[in-house]
């Protein structure tokens, strides 16, 4: 690791004031992405902003139409929340599934969605669930927040400060995970709402994308079988020595079709 | 058997410590005016080094020396030399290029030693080491283990042609030959065994400190041997004589061969320490571990098996490629020869048997012994072998392996491959394994998994292994450089407690409460009583170390000497105080006394009359009672068994999971069941490990290794595990004094071809009969894809 100064801010706009003023700041979560990359000098920040004193940040409120999260709030309590196991269980499930018990009790969503890692989960859930991320400056949709591989709408300095989850139907989210990191080698997530359908694939990109010919198909019908015949191309999908574009697409369709069963 | 003795399910005196975290580790230990040292190493498979610039890197803070490959040999550092000489088949001697510690010209496999940056902190010698500018002429490396001894493959050593370090043979040829010529029925098969990364859970370190006033060096590392690093190191690499060098390995978390090796960084800190009059400690880091502890396994072969119309095997021809990566590791050569080759005949009555080993450098890590080493080579091959040829032959495969295994009454067995087995029942191992795995109720668990939409298969393998390493004149003649026996010492202090010096080092196996054990049912007293003391070469005798499941065999057999003398000592006052004749004296539950009489003397007693000899036969016998044996073992000790193992493979996904594993094992006389247990619950993991999940890939162009973190090495885990159903049934060893044969290895020696003929037997109905390990999601599916394709073609 190399030195840095290091913060720690007691509200958001202290935070991105700080941010603004540093070299290279880098606000820190849970640190479970950060440290790491920062210990093997992969990442060095001039400035580390410590979010861990913005209580307003951390909680979960559940009002009739929406789950809305603070980006500080760990995996775990989302994961064990009845609250939101109530509203949207498939978030709840898919919290659960992040990594291991330590990883969940430090990781938080803000990290995670600011993070974007290619095979994370949470996008998955964003994305199909059609939320809405609130940052101290603006909010953006969904939709137009995962731009790239690690890459996200944020501006520098930005800070998420929660994210708006409108409670669906039904939802279900299947993941196969990484055989050695437990990331999601493909992760599909499924909602159903009044609007329509919504499917949003994790793992298999260079970040979570929609699924529009399973979406279509689901619309029309919304059962396992309506996905059957349907060929996912392997283009632009990811390769590694675990698993192949193609293997990929094809994991795709597999737990497009087990999420779909858990709800139809 | 007592509450504490032999046989006693006694826990674990050493967890105490383990579980509450105060062991203490090498890193744990800090010298006065320590400093602490980060190797450079090359991020190249293959390169000429044109130059090294250390200049801006000096000037950084905290830095105390930079010294390269250049400076070690300005002192006459040697090379780290290779424990094995194997000869080639004309009996020439095998490639045995130099391993310097920092190499000074060329760099050969990506982490190879560039240079050492030694600074007060960690921290600082990492800032330094990254400015040190090394300028690389990158050259083509060879990289697989097949391909490497092809024409036009880059060479990694001018002294070993087409990078062949030896091209060796075991067997007779002519025999085999003829025995194919009047075969009935062939059966061929080709497979890799994968190259896996060790991965104990405590990294490697080492601590060196050198005492001005005295000339006095000691060295802290995480080795399974301390003594056979301060030969090796002191004899041939720092030329430092043995009484003014010290080798402590202290408590190390687990080796599984890895830390048997003397490695470079050992030596590096050893002579930086005297260079500079200061301590100084490196440790590594994960990622580190990943590209400088010795790999294991990576063979890839041919075998044939020649059968009578009945099934009976004939004789065997295998010809095997392995790997031994970039340098010659210590115990490397004798890996994939006499602990493979040697093997080949398993449980089998096979009258002849041929093999070839051709051994290659490549632009990787060194490879190594790795828990089992060779012999689970040896056991995948051929298990995966008479399973095809049950197929090919339309005999049960249990049915094929019982015509052909060697008779109960065929001990002493000797093998076309050198061996001599000394006991087994082969035969109730299997019998007691099928009848606990419920064999025969199979096909009703297959049919209830195909209705979850689950293909479930089930494998099978009966092994044997060799082990209790090793009788040393046998080794000596097939080309070892060593001795293998053990020693022992074994000290009572005056007021009748134990403690028991021994040459072999525990890092995780439980000799702490095993030894103590035997000497608590022999002396009859508690184990509480008994401390064991190992690791520290100023403390111990000179012993051998821990590896080829010998501890025991060999180790505990040294113990049983010892305390033979003890006893025998301990009579002799006996007589004197109770005024009998010696053949009078009997000693049980820790007291001496006359035959036939209430005249009696406690152990406690004769330990104390032994130190305070006021009443003493001091004229026939010296005060004290303190007694030492080595033991070298007459043979090797051949633990075997039976293991089952029963999968679902996920059609749709690829995935296998491991839903039922059923192992009994002969591993001779048991001290402790409970450590039994758990050593075999820890070997199958490895071995389902290596058939399920773990892989060290490297980049066939560039050498790059691929997996070379947890993000992509997989490890398997504990939800990846089911509840294992354990036995042992339990021939003795016919040569040693406890007739112990060693549990360390055979889980991961005797699994992995269990679990991959599993695979293959859930496949099967879609027309699948190999597979590779490990067994990944992505291979299954595949198959089964093309299956499904070919099916539809049809
Ligand atoms: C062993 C292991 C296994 C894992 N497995 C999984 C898995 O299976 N699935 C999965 O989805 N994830 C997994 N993760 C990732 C983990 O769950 C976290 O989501 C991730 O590490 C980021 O969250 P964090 O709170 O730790 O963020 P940090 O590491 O603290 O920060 C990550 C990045 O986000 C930025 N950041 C943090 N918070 C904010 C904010 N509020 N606003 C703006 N920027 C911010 C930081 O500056 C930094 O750049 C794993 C991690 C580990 C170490």
């Amino acid at each position: 690791m190399y030195s840095f100064a290091y913060h720690r801010p007691v509200s958001a706009a202290e935070a991105e004031a700080l941010a603004a003023k540093a070299g290279e700041a880098r606000f820190l979560a849970g640190g479970m992405t950060l440290l790491p990359a920062m210990k093997l000098r992969l990442a060095q920040p001039t400035d580390l902003i410590d979010l861990a004193r913005l209580g307003d940040l951390r909680g979960i409120k559940v009002s009739g139409s929406e789950v809305r999260i603070g980006a500080m709030t760990l995996h775990a309590a989302v994961a064990a929340s009845a609250e939101v196991k109530r509203a949207i269980p498939a978030l709840a499930h898919c919290a659960g599934v992040i990594g291991d018990p330590q990883v969940r009790n430090r990781g938080t969503l803000g990290g995670s969605l600011a993070n974007n890692d290619p095979a994370a989960d949470y996008p998955a859930a964003v994305l199909g669930l059609n939320a809405t991320v609130h940052t101290s400056r603006r909010t953006i949709p969904a939709d137009s927040f995962f731009r790239g591989l690690f890459e996200t709408a944020l501006e520098p300095g930005e800070l998420i400060t929660a994210v708006s989850f409108p409670i669906p139907e039904r939802a279900a989210y299947e993941k196969f995970r990484h055989p050695a990191s437990r990331y999601a080698v493909v992760g599909v997530f499924v909602a159903r709402t009044g609007g329509g359908v919504r499917v949003a694939v994790t793992g298999a990109g260079p970040c979570a994308f929609r699924a529009t010919q399973l979406e279509q198909a689901l619309a029309k019908n919304f059962s396992p079988d309506a996905l059957k015949g349907i060929k996912i191309s392997a283009d632009g999908l990811n390769s590694d020595i675990h698993a192949a574009a193609d293997y990929r697409a094809h994991l795709i369709g597999v737990m497009a079709r087990r999420a779909v069963a858990a709800i139809a | 058997m007592t509450v504490q003795g032999i046989g006693a399910p006694v826990r674990r005196k050493e967890d105490r410590r383990y579980l509450t975290g105060r062991g203490t580790y090498t890193e744990d230990i800090n010298r006065p005016g320590q400093l602490h040292a980060v190797i450079l190493r090359s991020p190249h498979a293959h390169a000429r080094i044109l130059g090294i610039d250390t200049s801006a890197a000096a000037r950084m803070p905290g830095v105390a020396a930079i010294f390269t490959g250049a400076d070690m040999a300005k002192d006459n550092v040697g090379s780290i030399p290779c424990g094995w000489l194997i000869k080639n088949k004309d009996d020439t001697p095998m490639a045995e290029p130099p391993h310097p510690p920092l190499v000074p010209d060329r760099v050969r496999h990506v982490g190879d030693q560039v240079a050492v940056v030694i600074a007060e902190t960690r921290n600082q010698a990492r800032d330094a080491a990254e400015a040190i500018q090394v300028d690389y002429e990158v050259l083509p490396a060879a990289v697989d283990t097949a391909a490497a001894a092809k024409p036009g493959a880059p060479q990694v050593w001018e002294q070993a042609k087409n990078n062949v370090c030896f091209d060796w043979h075991l067997g007779d040829k002519a025999a085999v030959e003829a025995a194919f010529a009047t075969a009935h029925h062939v059966t061929k098969i080709d497979l890799v065994n994968n190259r896996l990364i060790p991965n104990a859970m405590e990294p490697r370190a080492a601590l060196g400190e050198y005492d001005r006033a005295t000339g006095d060096y000691t060295l802290y590392t995480t080795s399974q041997n301390p003594h056979l690093i301060r030969l090796l190191m002191g004899a041939f690499v720092l030329h430092l004589p043995e009484h003014k060098l010290r080798v402590v390995a202290p408590d190390v978390g687990g080796g599984f061969g890895s830390k048997i090796y003397h490695y470079a960084e050992e030596a590096i800190v050893t002579w930086a320490a005297g260079k500079l009059g200061r301590p100084v400690k490196w440790v590594a880091d994960r990622s580190e571990s990943f590209i400088s502890d010795a790999h294991g396994r990576d063979h890839v072969s041919h075998a044939e098996l020649a059968m009578d119309q009945n099934g009976k095997f004939l004789a065997l021809r295998v010809a095997t490629i392995a790997n031994v990566g970039a340098y010659l590791s210590t115990f490397s050569t004798c890996v994939p020869t006499y602990l493979y080759a040697t093997l080949l005949a398993g449980v089998y009555a096979t009258p002849a048997i041929y093999a070839e080993v051709k051994t290659v450098f490549t632009n990787t890590v060194p490879v190594d012994a790795y828990r089992g080493a060779g012999r689970p080579e040896a056991t995948y091959l051929l298990e995966r072998l008479v399973d095809k040829a049950a197929r090919e032959m339309k005999i049960d495969r249990v049915e094929l392996r019982r015509r052909n295994l060697i008779p109960r009454d065929a001990f002493p067995y000797q093998t076309p491959v050198a061996l001599q087995y000394d006991s087994g029942d082969y035969q109730s191992t299997l019998e007691i394994a099928l009848k606990n795995s419920d064999w025969a109720g199979f096909e009703s668990r297959r049919a209830e998994a195909k209705k979850r939409g689950k293909l479930r298969g089930i494998g099978i393998s009966t092994y044997i292994e060799a082990c209790g390493i090793a009788p040393s004149a046998v080794v000596g003649s097939l080309g070892a450089r060593a001795g293998l026996y053990e020693s022992a010492a074994i000290r009572v202090h005056p007021t009748g407690s134990v403690s028991v010096m021994t040459g072999t080092h525990s890092h995780g196996q439980g000799h702490e409460t095993t030894f103590a054990q035997i000497v608590a049912d022999t002396l009859g007293m508690p184990i509480e009583n008994v401390d064991i003391v190992h690791g520290d070469s100023s403390k111990i005798p000179f012993g051998m170390g821990t590896y080829g499941s010998r501890s025991l065999a060999v180790g505990g057999s040294a113990i049983v000497k010892a305390l033979d003398k003890i006893v025998k000592k301990s009579k002799r006052i006996a007589a004197h105080l109770l005024e009998a004749s010696e053949a009078d004296i009997e000693f049980k539950d820790g007291t001496f006394s006359v035959a036939g009489t209430d005249r009696s003397v406690p152990f406690g007693q004769i330990a104390l009359t032994a130190y305070v000899p006021h009443n003493y036969p001091i004229t026939e016998l010296e005060p004290g009672l303190e007694e030492s044996a080595f033991y070298d073992p007459l043979n090797f000790t051949y633990p075997g068994g039976c293991h089952i193992c029963e999968v679902e493979v996920d059609p749709e996904t690829g995935v296998t999971e491991v839903v039922k594993f059923t192992a009994v094992d002969d591993v001779g006389r048991v001290i402790n069941p409970m450590i039994v247990e758990g050593q075999v619950h820890g070997g199958l993991a490895q071995g389902i490990g290596q058939a399920l999940y773990e892989i060290c890939v490297y980049d066939k162009e560039s050498g790059q290794i691929l997996s070379g973190s947890y993000n992509d090495y997989t490890m398997p885990r504990a939800e990846h595990l089911p509840s294992f159903t354990v036995e042992t049934h339990n021939t003795m060893c016919t040569h040693n004094p406890l007739g112990s044969k060693g549990v360390g290895e055979v889980g991961a020696i005797g699994s992995p071809p269990a679990v991959i003929n599993a695979v293959i037997d859930a496949l099967s109905p879609l027309g699948i009969e190999d597979i590779e390990m490990p067994a990944t999601p992505q291979r299954a599916w595949r198959l089964i894809q093309t299956a499904g394709m070919a099916r539809a073609a049809e």
